[in-house]
Formats: structure tokens, sequence, C-alpha cells
């Protein structure tokens, strides 16, 4: 839930990158880390195993500019991606304003991505939540590999309510930033609406 | 649906402040900090400023999160307090109002004893305040943010 602070004159937004594991969602957090401003941005926290496959999760905070004398921060976090972390990722969901959901685009990949995505719509219920009434955007992340499938049917099969969707490169940047956009709008958009 | 929005007016934040301060003097701990279950933080006391308190806030909530995973897990309601024990620092974590939590850090200065019998006494004022406040209406009355335009947040990405 976005927090709303008079005395500090802050607002605080919660997104949470979701998907299935190793589809790029620590990289995607860590690329933003590397090109944003020292003074936008906090400590980048990583939660994770020996083999830096994320454990808990990934945490970045973020000071964008202000908007009519609140200053905005969003906080950026990632779920475990491997299927035997559900507890955790229930639990990072709490509180969420926006979710960014990251697929992998390998033909291989495919069913996993299915399996995400059916356990991000279950585990949001769980809470109380309608990912059709979320902020919620789609990336369609390593594009830049040999077996992808096309952005079509990747599309049709994972993006049915056409949410706004992105190609990505997380590794170089490229549609990382877009896609952080094309969410942080959204969820202003619905404070806007008195959210 | 979208979650609902928290809002916290100056009075609340002032008189949460206070009571953090005052805890800061009695226990004679180094550092306060209430910090809601979602890791925004909401008052610091002490020695804060030291310290990286928005990593401090969002990793106490993820902590808290887990052990309340295993409360449910074993279908116990919930773990009200945690204690961290270091050889320098060590944390002692309360519930408060099933929303917030109530962090102390403190050295040999002081000892558990002590914060303990002052946090305690600090619960019971920040409960009052946290009743009071969900007593009144959640959403603003004026939404200052209705007359956002999409330029605004065009532009909080134009750099």
């Amino acid at each position: 839930m976005s927090f709303i602070n008079y005395s500090s004159r802050e607002i605080n937004c919660k997104l949470v990158y979701y998907g299935p594991g190793l589809c790029g969602k620590t990289t995607n957090l860590q690329y933003i880390y590397n090109k944003t401003r020292p003074d936008a941005k906090g400590k980048m926290i990583s939660l994770a195993t020996e083999t830096e496959r994320t454990l808990f999760f990934d945490f970045l905070p973020l000071s964008l500019g202000e908007i009519r004398g609140f200053r905005t921060r969003f906080h950026l976090y990632t779920v475990p991606g491997q299927v035997f972390y559900d507890a955790s990722r229930k639990l990072i969901l709490k509180g969420v304003d926006g979710v960014c959901f990251v697929a992998d685009s390998q033909m291989e990949r495919m069913e996993a991505n299915i399996e995400s995505l059916e356990n991000l719509r279950v585990n949001l219920q769980e809470q109380g939540y309608d990912l059709d009434k979320l902020p919620y955007v789609i990336q369609y992340n390593k594009r830049d590999l040999p077996n992808v499938v096309p952005v079509e049917e990747l599309s049709e099969v994972l993006n049915p309510t056409k949410v706004p969707e992105f190609e990505a490169i997380a590794t170089t940047g490229v549609g990382v930033f877009d896609t952080l956009k094309a969410l942080a709008k959204q969820v202003l958009t619905e404070l806007r609406k008195g959210g | 649906m979208l979650s609902p929005t928290a809002v916290m007016y100056e009075d609340e934040v002032r008189r949460i402040q206070e009571v953090a301060d005052q805890l800061a003097v009695d226990s004679r701990a180094r550092t306060i900090l209430v910090v809601d279950k979602n890791g925004q933080l909401i008052a610091a006391a002490g020695n804060a400023h030291e310290l990286d308190t928005t990593s401090l806030s969002s990793l106490v909530a993820g902590n808290v999160a887990a052990t309340g995973g295993i409360a449910k897990l074993i279908e116990e309601e919930e773990f009200t307090g945690q204690f961290h024990e270091g050889k320098g620092i060590s944390v002692h974590l309360s519930i408060v109002a099933r929303r917030i939590i109530l962090v102390v850090l403190f050295d040999k200065n002081t000892t558990h004893g002590l914060v303990r019998l002052r946090v305690r006494k600090a619960i019971e004022q920040l409960e009052k305040i946290f009743a009071e406040m969900a007593q009144r209406p959640q959403q603003p009355q004026v939404n200052v943010f209705a007359e956002i335009t999409d330029a605004d947040i065009d532009n909080l990405f134009n750099d």
C-alpha cells in the first residue's frame, strides 16, 4: 500500500518484480541501481544464497523527483523465483502497489513462465488483490538469446489482458527503464484516482 | 482493487516522534525506529541519522514478515517480540497494534531489562495513537493528488 507522510511530505510506493527462476529480476534491479544517480538511490540489498540465487528478496529504494511538493519514493523488490520459495514470495507481495512480471523469452522456459504467472495470480488473491486491477506491466527479457519465442506468441499466452509490455535485455539495460517508468506511471495514476 | 493508501498527518507523526524520542532517553538506547509492517519508516530517534534507516526498515519488516510466516505455519497467532543479541549492539523488536514494528538498538550503555521495561510503556502510548488513527477516515478528505497531471508524472522521469 502506498504510504503518504504529510509530515515529511513523502509518497512511498512498493513495486515488486515477479517471475520464474533465473528470468532476470535481480539483473533488472542491478541495472537500475548502476544507472541511477547516487543521490537518487539507497543501498541495494540482496538476500541471496552463496550461489547468488535470491533467497528472500532484493531491495532497492529509489527517489524520483517531487510531485506537488511531495517527494516520490519507490521501493523496488524482487521475489525469489525458484518454485520452492513460495512462502517467501507471498510475504513480499504484502502491501504491493504495482507488479512487473519478468518473463524469460527462451523457448524452454515457456512452461516456467506460465506456472509463475499463475502462481502470481493465486498469491495475490490470497492477499486480497486482483492482478487485473493492480498496476501491472510485463517484460519479455533475454531478447538477445538465440532460441527466443516471438513476442507475439509470448504476448498471446502471457498477456491476454494486454497490459503494457516491453522487450528487454536486462544485462545490457535494453527496456529496463521503459518497464520501470511504465509501472511507476500506473501506480502514480492510481494515486491520483484516490487509490 | 489497489490496496488502500496509508496516510499519516503531521500531528500524528509528531506524537509518534515524541514517544520515540522519550523512549531513546528513558531506555538509554542508541537508536529507536518506528517502522510499519511494509517497511516504511515512520519515526526515528537517537543516533538514527548515522544509520541507513531505509535499508534497516526494509530488512526489519522482512524479518518480521518471515517470523509471522513461521507463526502461521505452527498455528501461533503472532510472535509479538524478537531479540537479536550481538557482541556490541543488540536489537529488540516489538509488534505494536498488529501493524507497527518498534525497533530498539542498544549497547552496553543500558540493559535488556531496562529496554524491555521502557518499551512496554512506549507500546502503550503508541497503541493509543494508532487506535485513534484507526478511528479517523483513512483516506484524505481532500485528495491532494487528484490534481496531478500526466505532465507532472512525465516530468519525474525527465532526467
